[in-house]
Formats: structure tokens, C-alpha cells, sequence
């Protein structure tokens, strides 16, 4: 697949930053709006299918590196699975830090308000964990489905 | 106390170690096979140790994020909320399997895959994830839970099926199983949501506690048992399995014929646990009798012309999954009759659950010494082989032992289990146990043409050598644990099948252990 | 109302699964696995409906009527997995090209 046209990479130059904002706004939020770790890195990911799609093959494959995001990807689910271990004082994937007044740890109010970012315990902190591992897991897929109908590499 | 988390950590610590593989593979390939095994034999020694408190107490339950384990109600609660992981004697007894299959498997696949350059961390935290899969779905009290284990399972395997991937055969294997699984898991998830959407709940035991066999629930059952069946292998839907045990790496091959058990495993739970005595017993008994009767039959028939060796195998495995049918669903028959049950029903049942552990551990060795000699000859065609025992003599020995356990010859645990099956079926309805013993010595036909014509007959012009000692030492435990099997049958039906039978014949034990003293 | 929504799952079931058995092409076996994994997703998605009920964000919402949010997660779980297996056989799908130069399953070398 070449280039697309001068105006469709400008398009995509201008919303590929907007893309991937709205992407960790939902991995941060996740707590408190709809969304949520996966939700948040699909969206991360499709802003790299947007740049495939806009740029040719090559030129994504040399800019994004396979290997940073299988290390980004096994630290994200490093993160994940050590969350649930530091719970083992009470139970595995005990929520150790609601309620604590440490990070994360105010108390949810009742009834309608804003939102207070700083609520949950664990859950916000496996949300961004879950976000890392989906968007650089999307991506090595997206990236690998594109390149291996390029050129004779397998997905694996 | 670090126990008391036992059934969470045998869990994690697999988890952990295949999500750090691709970092641990940064400090060289001994430091990871060093830390794969360590977690592994963590597991092993966690379902070791958590084995005497099941049997102590009867049912463990272990509830995620809760305050202490045991709280599966939280005040004010009627309904398990959380997360819970619920064993009993059958849970564990799978666990024996899921652990030695995968400790072995792990050891053999160091010898066999050691010309492999690319892709041997994805290989083991594949492997890794293969037997989280295994584990959860046998210790998960949770339906939609299982469900996920499941996929898990099924995604791992399959990846590792197409390990070998610039064969276009392995990609066609790993297809056709993919489908089925799929198709199988999203049966059951179909029947998860029947089930949630009648009672609001997921948990196994809350669900027993509340059903009542509606129509509903009946297709909710026909759904679960014809995916369950699927990815067991039962014969009209077993098409996947010579394809993908003939492809797979042979370690690999192993740990699928476990992970067969473990959809096994959810079947029976199915259908003792989740519906116990409000099933129509006799009707859905006959449904699994006809299932393994049939599986029996055409595995068999179909193995006898096959030319090559892990497809003929492949196809035994079928034929012997219905052995385990058999047996379980005449317990299941008969259950609503207590003095049948008590007299034959329950001796059926010993039989079959026997028979899960006796032929994870022949069929895998069986596998393994068709790996090993792939692995020498290059070539898995019967007609290109011929006396491998002048050269292997190691493997030929390793052989003979899975052959003759399969066959069901005396000395060997095989014969303990088929014998237990033969002698309760035949007083339950005789022509079955004849059909079976029939079975059985076609088997053994089938089992004399793979040893005349590979191992027998002149020395080879090839040079060719024993397999290399990981290989050796990863089939040696699986022929020490069949020999000790075989030594000692009384003793381990007494000591781990009696207490796997008893739970799943005991439905009552299980929902009070969840859902509080009723 | 609810009829029309298990009827649709019931539809898209049979679709996917006559898709599966009898087409040969293997992106059309993908598409039909597809369709059978979202008729499951509709059929969870649909039994966490409730009249009048609203969107279960807890800082936005009174505390009555709000529905329940398991199965949107139970919906959500098997949608990520979803994305795992239709990946996986995609792949598998452009390996089985690369190597046989079709994606006509009768052309397989395997007979199973």
C-alpha cells in the first residue's frame, strides 16, 4: 500500500494527537465514566492503524518498534498481576489502597457530583495497567496483520 | 498464613512468570528455563500442599478481594458477589494432572525444541498461560469465569499448535480447532447468560441452589454439553482432533490431550454439580453412555489404517475419551437409584476418573516417544520407519510401557481402570461392557502394528542416536508415575479417586460450602 | 420488545453458523464465528435492560433505578476476547494463504 493523498495525512497529522488524548482520558477515567483500561488503549491502538492506513506500511514499521511494545505490553500486565499480589495480606486482588488516604484513596462521595479522580484504590491503577498491555498488544497485532500480508514474516 | 492463599497462588504464579517472560528472556535462555520451571513446581507444591486441607475439609473456597478468603457472602448478601474459586476432591485430582503434564511437557520440550531460534519465549509463556488456563478452569466456582479460562486455554493452544508456522499444515490445524473452540465457548456463554438471566447469578453453586430444570434450562444443559463434548473430542464432533494432536509440536500434543480433561472436567461438573438430581438422570446418562460409545468405536476403527503415528494415536485418544463418557454417565444413570449407585454406579464412576489420570499420563508418554522420534527420523509415516529399538532403546522401552497401559494388559494401571469400568458396566447393561473390551483389543491390535513396524525388524541404515536427555528425563517421570500407578492401584483410587467421586456425587456439600449452611 | 431482540440473537446465530459449516471460504468462516459472537454479546448486552432504568455511573445518577452493570461487563470481557480469536484466526487465515496460494478450506492438505 503507498501513501495516501497529502490531504488525508494532513487530516490524520492534525487528529492523530486528539486521538490518542481521548484514548487515556478513558484508561484515567475509567473508574469514574464509562470506559475503561481496554477501551481506552482500542482507541490508542486505532490511532496507529490510522497512521498505517495514512502513511505506508514501511514507514510506520520503521517508526514504532516491535519490541518496545512487547516490553510496554509485559509491563503493563507485570503491573496488573503485581497489584493483585500486594493484596495477598487479606486476599489476591484485595483493594488494598481504598479508603486508605493514600493515593488514590479518598473515600467516593454519594449522590450527584463532579467526580473525584483520586477515588478507588487499585481499580484506577489496574485501569492504566489493563491500558498499557491493550494498546501495545492492538498494536503489535495491527501492525503485524499489516506488515505480514506485506511482505513473508508470520504474525507470531 | 501463605497456605490459606494456596488456591489463588497456584494460579499466579504461572501468570506471573508468562507475562515476564519476554523480560527474563533479555538474561539468556537457562535463567528463563530456570524461572519457567520454578513457577511451575511453585504450583506443584501449592496443590500439594492444599491437597490434605481439601480432603480434611471436604470443599475449599477461596473468594477474590474479599477481606479473608473464606467470606463468600458479604453481610447483608444472599448471593456470592465476588469472584470465588471452589475445590473439592475432583478439582484436585485434575490439578495432580494439569501440574505433572505441564512440569513434564516443560522438561521435554527443552530436548525438542532446542534447534528452535526464533520465538521460544512466546513458546513458554504460552505454555505457561496453556496451564493457567487448565488450573482455572478446574478450580473456578464461577460459570462466566470458566468460560474465560476456557478462551484463554483455547487462544494459548492454539497460538502453540501453529507453533511451526512456515508450514501451511500447522496454520490449517490450528483453524479448525480455533473454530470449534470458539463456537464451543460462545455455546457456553450463551448458556451462562440463559442461566443469569433466569437467576441472577454466575456462581455454580448459587445457580444449583436455584435451579429447576425448566425448558429454559434444558437448552441452557444441550448447549453446554454439545460445546463441552466439542472440545473434549466425543466422536461426531472429534474432526479437530487428529488434525491438531497430529500438528502440534509433541510437548505441546501432551498438554492438549490435559486440556481435553479439563472440558471433560467442565462437563461432568455440568452435569453432577450445576444440575445434580433435578437432571432427567437416566435420559442425559444415555446421551454420554451413546457419546463415549460412539467415540469408542469409531476412534478406534479409524486409528487401525492410519499411516501416520500421532494421527493414529490421536485418533486412541478419542477412542479412549469415551471410555471416561462411559463409565461417568452409568454413575449418572443410575443416581437417582441409591442402592444401584452404591453398587455399581459408584464403581463405574471410580473406573472412568481412574481412567482420566491413567490416560493423561499413557497417552501423553505415548505422544512424547512419537516426538522423540520425529525428532530422530524426521518423518511421522509408519512405512519409513523400522527397528528404532536397535538404536532407541530407551525409547522403545518408554513405548512398550504406554502400549501395554493403553491396551489395558494386566500388570499395568490402564487394566486397573478399564477393569474397575468392564466389571460395573457389565451389570448394568452387559452388552456395552462387551463392546468396550472389544475396543480394548483392537487397541492392543493397533498398538502390536505401530511396535512391529517402527521398532522391530533390522538395524537402520540411518545413524540414528537416543534422544537427548531433557526429552528422556521429561518421558521417564510420566513412565515412573504409571509403574507407581500400576504397583499400587488400590491405593491411589483409595486416596485420591474415592474423594474425587465422592464430590461429585455429593451436590449438597458443594452449594453449602459457597453459599452458607443450609 | 425483548421479543425482537432474542429473535435477532436467535437469527444471528443461525446465520453464523450456516456460514460456518457451509462456506468454504476461511474469511467467511472468521465472518460467521464473528456473528455468532455478537448474537452472544446482544443476548448478554439485552438481559442487563430495564425499563426506565439509567446508566449505571455512580457519581452522575440517582440512586434508584440504575441498572446493573455485570452483564455490560460480562459483555465487555468476552468482547476483548472476541478480538483475541478473530486476530488469531486471521492470522492463521493469511498463513494458510501464504502456503497453499488459496483460502478454499477444501484445498487443505489435512484429512482430518
Amino acid at each position: 500500500m503507498r501513501e495516501m493523498s497529502r490531504i488525508v495525512r494532513t487530516v490524520s497529522h492534525i487528529m492523530f494527537p486528539f486521538v490518542i488524548m481521548f484514548g487515556f482520558y478513558l484508561v484515567v477515567h475509567g473508574h469514574l465514566t464509562p470506559g475503561g483500561g481496554f477501551q481506552g488503549g482500542a482507541i490508542i491502538a486505532s490511532g496507529l492503524a490510522l497512521l498505517i492506513v495514512a502513511y505506508s506500511r514501511s514507514r510506520v514499521k520503521k517508526v514504532v518498534k516491535k519490541e518496545v511494545l512487547t516490553t510496554i505490553e509485559s509491563s503493563g500486565l507485570l503491573m496488573f498481576i503485581g497489584l493483585a499480589f500486594l493484596g495477598i495480606g487479606a486476599t489476591f486482588f484485595y483493594n488494598f489502597l481504598a479508603n486508605s488516604g493514600i493515593i488514590f484513596g479518598d473515600s467516593v462521595a454519594y449522590g450527584i457530583n463532579p467526580g473525584n479522580l483520586n477515588t478507588a484504590g487499585t481499580l484506577p491503577l489496574m485501569s492504566i495497567a489493563v491500558g498499557l498491555e491493550v494498546l501495545a498488544g492492538l498494536s503489535i497485532i495491527i501492525l503485524m496483520l499489516a506488515i505480514g500480508s506485506l511482505a513473508g514474516e508470520g504474525s507470531r | 498464613m501463605i497456605f490459606e492463599h494456596a488456591p489463588a497462588l497456584i494460579i499466579a504464579f504461572p501468570l506471573l512468570t508468562s507475562f515476564a517472560v519476554p523480560i527474563l528472556n533479555r538474561f539468556g535462555e537457562k535463567f528463563r528455563n530456570f524461572f519457567v520451571l520454578l513457577s511451575l513446581l511453585f504450583s506443584l507444591f501449592f496443590v500439594l500442599t492444599l491437597a490434605p486441607q481439601v480432603y480434611s475439609h471436604g470443599v475449599i473456597v477461596y473468594t477474590f478481594g474479599s477481606t479473608s478468603p473464606g467470606i463468600t457472602l458479604p453481610s447483608g448478601y444472599s448471593m456470592p458477589i465476588r469472584i470465588t474459586f471452589t475445590i473439592d476432591g475432583m478439582s484436585i485430582f485434575m490439578a495432580f494432572i494439569a501440574s505433572i503434564v505441564s512440569i513434564s511437557g516443560l522438561i521435554y520440550s527443552w530436548g525438542f525444541l532446542k534447534k528452535e531460534r526464533v520465538g521460544m519465549d512466546k513458546f513458554y509463556s504460552l505454555l505457561l498461560l496453556m496451564s493457567v488456563g487448565m488450573y482455572g478452569m478446574i478450580f473456578t466456582g464461577d460459570l462466566f469465569n470458566m468460560f474465560v479460562f476456557l478462551e484463554i486455554l483455547s487462544i494459548a493452544s492454539c497460538a502453540l499448535i501453529a507453533f511451526w508456522v512456515h508450514k501451511g499444515e500447522t496454520s490449517e490445524a490450528a483453524f479448525k480447532y480455533m473454530v470449534v473452540s470458539s463456537i464451543a465457548a460462545l455455546f457456553m456463554l450463551i448458556a451462562v447468560g440463559i442461566f443469569y438471566g433466569q437467576y441472577n447469578a454466575l456462581n455454580i453453586a448459587a445457580i444449583a441452589s436455584m435451579i429447576n430444570y425448566n425448558l429454559l434450562d434444558k437448552i441452557a444443559l444441550s448447549l453446554l454439553i454439545v460445546g463441552l463434548a466439542m472440545k473434549a473430542g466425543a466422536v461426531p464432533m472429534h474432526m479437530w482432533v487428529p488434525d491438531a494432536y497430529g500438528q502440534a509440536p509433541a510437548p505441546i500434543t501432551m498438554m492438549l490431550v490435559a486440556a481435553s480433561q479439563a472440558s471433560l472436567y467442565a462437563l461432568f461438573r455440568t452435569c453432577f454439580t450445576l444440575f445434580g438430581l433435578r437432571l432427567d438422570v437416566a435420559m442425559v446418562g444415555w446421551i454420554i453412555i451413546i457419546l463415549g460409545i460412539l467415540s469408542m468405536f469409531v476412534g478406534v476403527t479409524m486409528a487401525i489404517p492410519q499411516k501416520d503415528i500421532k494421527k493414529l494415536m490421536a485418533y486412541h485418544s478419542v477412542s479412549q475419551t469415551g471410555y471416561m463418557l462411559l463409565g461417568v454417565g452409568v454413575g449418572l444413570a443410575v443416581m437417582n437409584d441409591p442402592i444401584a449407585f452404591q453398587t455399581y454406579g459408584m464403581k463405574a464412576m471410580e473406573g472412568s476418573i481412574f481412567h482420566i489420570i491413567n490416560y493423561a499420563l499413557y497417552k501423553g508418554l505415548l505422544f512424547l516417544t512419537a516426538g522423540a522420534i520425529f525428532y530422530k527420523l524426521k518423518t511421522r509415516n509408519l512405512d519409513e520407519m523400522g527397528g528404532i529399538a536397535h538404536n532407541m532403546p530407551l525409547t522403545t522401552l518408554f513405548f512398550i510401557i504406554g502400549a501395554l497401559a493403553i491396551a489395558g494388559i494386566p500388570p499395568l494401571n490402564g487394566f486397573a481402570s478399564k477393569f474397575l469400568i468392564y466389571e460395573s458396566v457389565y451389570r448394568f447393561n452387559p452388552l456395552l461392557s462387551i463392546i468396550a473390551m472389544v475396543v480394548s483389543v483392537l487397541t492392543l491390535a493397533s498398538f502390536v502394528k505401530v511396535f512391529h513396524s517402527a521398532f522391530m525388524g533390522p538395524k537402520m541404515k540411518k545413524n540414528v542416536r537416543e534422544a537427548p536427555r531433557a526429552m528422556l528425563l521429561g518421558m521417564a517421570i510420566i513412565a515412573i508415575l504409571i509403574i507407581i500407578f500400576s504397583l499400587f492401584p488400590a491405593m491411589v483410587v483409595r486416596t485420591i479417586v474415592d474423594p474425587a467421586v465422592i464430590a461429585l456425587a455429593n451436590q449438597g456439600n458443594y452449594i453449602s460450602a459457597v453459599m452458607g449452611g443450609i | 420488545m425483548m421479543f425482537i431482540v432474542y429473535l435477532t440473537v436467535v437469527a444471528l446465530i443461525g446465520i453464523g453458523l450456516y456460514a460456518i459449516i457451509f462456506k468454504r471460504n476461511l474469511i467467511k468462516i472468521v465472518i460467521g464465528v464473528s456473528l455468532v459472537e455478537c448474537a452472544a454479546n446482544l443476548f448478554l448486552v439485552s438481559l442487563g435492560y430495564k425499563e426506565g432504568g439509567v446508566a449505571p455511573i455512580f457519581t452522575m445518577a440517582p440512586h434508584e433505578n440504575m441498572v446493573l452493570p455485570t452483564p455490560q461487563a460480562l459483555t465487555l470481557t468476552s468482547i476483548v476476547i472476541g478480538v483475541a480469536v478473530t486476530a488469531l484466526m486471521l492470522s492463521f487465515a493469511m498463513n494458510y494463504y501464504k502456503s497453499y496460494g488459496t483460502l478454499d478450506a477444501t484445498k487443505g492438505r489435512l484429512k482430518g
